[in-house]
């Protein structure tokens, strides 16, 4: 049974900020629900004594030294990669209309 | 295929530290293998004037009588998510076309200053989602025992670029598999090392609690040496870890008494005849020379993929949410407001693989079903961690297959997304737990193609791991 229905799809779309094309909309219905059922399977595991795990390095509180470090990063060869830039400032479309 | 063979490692530093090669011919020399093979499609871009500048200095060292260091004058090659100098970083991802990097790789900064000079990027699935090199925006590349194959993935490229000859060894990362399968499908060594043993600084990240760097090359004793120079806590990657004291450089194990235990889920349904024979030749071996082998159950093995494909994406999808068009990258101009330059650079620049895995995990995250997938794939990770745990109470060293296939024919796992994840059944659960696992060529099927065996150790046991490789590397026939 499909879990994620046309509309489902479309709101994760639109909540990820990515353009579907109609063409790819009824293949990831189909696709994502696909896996969807496979990762179900999880849910028939007891893991009830379980602690989750986020990381398996066992580090907790990785401190530095309180000190600035040059690594030498420069502005310049930053701003290169910007599509648009204006007085050494990136340049976005406008946020507020006034 | 007519492979280039380059000697090992050390060898070839040797020569160019005694000034009996030089590092430019060596570079010149990979370059022009690399133009020589390009119908297979395994480089994307080449370094060619940052890289003969760096020769350039190592030859200058040499003259001046200063040591370059241990891989003095080696070529190598970077897999697309690697940030070098020099050219364009696009991680196989048209998203990131023009991105220059403005700094460098740690683990790319540590073999520079080893001497080690990067020549080339590989080609790989886009932002290392797949196991073909099929999702690469620029084209697949192609086997090397069979050009109708694929070499597996992700980090496809450096596999075959090693199995080639053009370089004696890559840099892969290894997510879920991308080092050890495609090293399988190539013939070539390839080492996971326990997560964390080498620094994530400078590249392109996938799912960060499962990202490792690791290297591809011809041999165990070379990915010693290559493991040896970027092993170690980098204080631009909070989740490195401290190297070993005696560093990496292994003497081969002695095999007696050693105990391995051979998991039995490993070799069950679904891997073929094939890829079984080979690894039952290879544990017989190890039987005769001495070894204490053991039928192991680790039964969360049949989870691993579902748990894998739960954390990966979600992962996935908070790691690609960066890429907006904004500050770097492809940029939709068309948009008139900023969401829809969002949406649009984002829908245009992203290819399928990344946009179903940005989606899934975007679910999988989303209030509401959180603890339903996400939190529950985090309590089955605990489970499987638990599992070798215990496993290695009283076992040295797990072996299983790698793949449960061969290099599979280009096109035919593209239809459905699920069958392409398959391919990394064997090799997620030591993802999942972040022990060390490696690839090891050691046979072929009937028709010529390449069969790994995959070794894997507790945590931190990188150096031991290399060890027992080596040996199993000596009684190959």
């Amino acid at each position: 049974m499909p879990k994620l229905s046309k509309e489902d799809v479309l709101k994760l779309a639109r909540l990820a900020r990515l353009e579907l094309q109609p063409d790819e909309i009824s293949e990831y219905i189909d696709e994502i629900n696909r896996i969807l059922n496979y990762v179900e399977q999880l849910k028939l595991v007891d893991t009830n004594a379980m602690i989750p795990t986020n990381q398996v390095t066992g580090l907790i509180n990785v401190m530095r030294s309180d000190q600035i470090i040059n690594y030498g990063y420069d502005p310049k060869s930053l701003l290169k990669n910007v599509p648009k830039v204006k007085d050494h400032q990136i340049e976005v479309k406008r946020m507020v209309e006034l | 295929m007519i492979k280039h063979s380059w000697l090992a490692l050390d060898k070839i530093a040797d020569s160019v530290r005694q000034g009996s090669v030089s590092a430019v011919d060596l570079t010149k020399k990979a370059l022009t293998l690399i133009d020589d093979n390009n119908d297979y499609n395994t480089v994307i871009l080449k370094l060619e004037d940052r890289a003969l500048e760096l020769a350039k200095e190592v030859d200058r060292k040499v003259k001046r009588g200063q040591d370059p260091g241990p891989l003095a004058g080696v070529p190598y090659i970077a897999k697309d998510n690697f940030l070098v100098y020099g050219g364009e970083a696009r991680a196989g991802s048209k998203i990131l076309n023009g991105f220059v990097p403005p700094y460098q790789a740690s683990a790319v900064n540590r073999l520079e200053a080893a001497g080690a000079i990067c020549v080339a990027k590989a080609n790989m699935d886009a932002f290392a989602h797949g196991g073909s090199t099929e999702n690469s925006d620029f084209g697949v590349v192609k086997n090397p025992y069979d050009k109708t194959r694929v070499p597996g993935g992700s980090s496809g490229g450096s596999a075959a670029a090693v199995a080639l000859g053009l370089v004696p060894f890559a840099l892969g990362t290894d997510t879920g598999g991308s080092i050890r399968q495609p090293s399988s499908y190539c013939g070539v060594f390839g080492l996971k090392p326990t997560y964390g043993l080498i620094s994530r600084s400078g590249v392109i990240a996938m799912g960060s609690s499962l990202d490792c760097i690791g290297p591809i090359t011809n041999s165990a004793a070379d990915a010693a040496l290559v493991v040896d120079v970027m092993a170690g806590r980098d204080p631009l990657d909070a989740t490195t870890i401290e190297r070993v004291k005696e560093g990496y450089v292994a003497k081969p194990l002695n095999l007696r008494g050693l105990k391995i235990g051979v998991v039995k889920e490993y070799v069950g349904d679904g891997v073929a005849d094939d890829v079984k024979q080979a690894f039952a030749q290879t544990v017989a071996k190890l039987k005769k020379a001495g070894a204490d082998v053991h039928e192991v159950s680790l039964p969360s093995t049949k989870l691993a993929l579902a748990c894998y494909y739960i954390i990966c994406p979600a992962e996935v999808s908070s790691n690609l949410s960066r890429y907006d068009g904004i500050r770097y990258g492809y940029h939709d101009e068309s948009s008139k407001s900023l969401e829809e330059s969002y949406v649009k650079t984002r829908g245009q620049g992203f290819g399928k693989e990344a946009k179903r895995r940005i989606m899934i995990g975007t679910f999988v995250l989303s209030s509401g079903y959180y603890d339903a997938y996400y939190k529950k794939a985090m309590t089955v990770r605990t489970m499987l961690i638990q599992e070798f745990e215990s496993a290695f109470k009283t076992l040295d060293f797990l072996v299983g297959p790698v793949a449960p296939t061969v290099a599979f024919k280009i096109g035919e796992k593209t239809k459905n997304p699920l069958d392409m994840y398959m391919t990394d059944v064997l090799t997620v659960p030591a993802n999942l737990a972040g022990i060390p696992a490696a690839s090891i060529p050691v046979g072929y099927n009937k028709q010529g193609l390449p069969i790994g065996f995959q070794l894997m150790s507790a945590m931190h046991n990188d150096r031991d791991l290399l060890g027992l490789a080596m040996s199993i590397e000596g009684l190959r026939s």
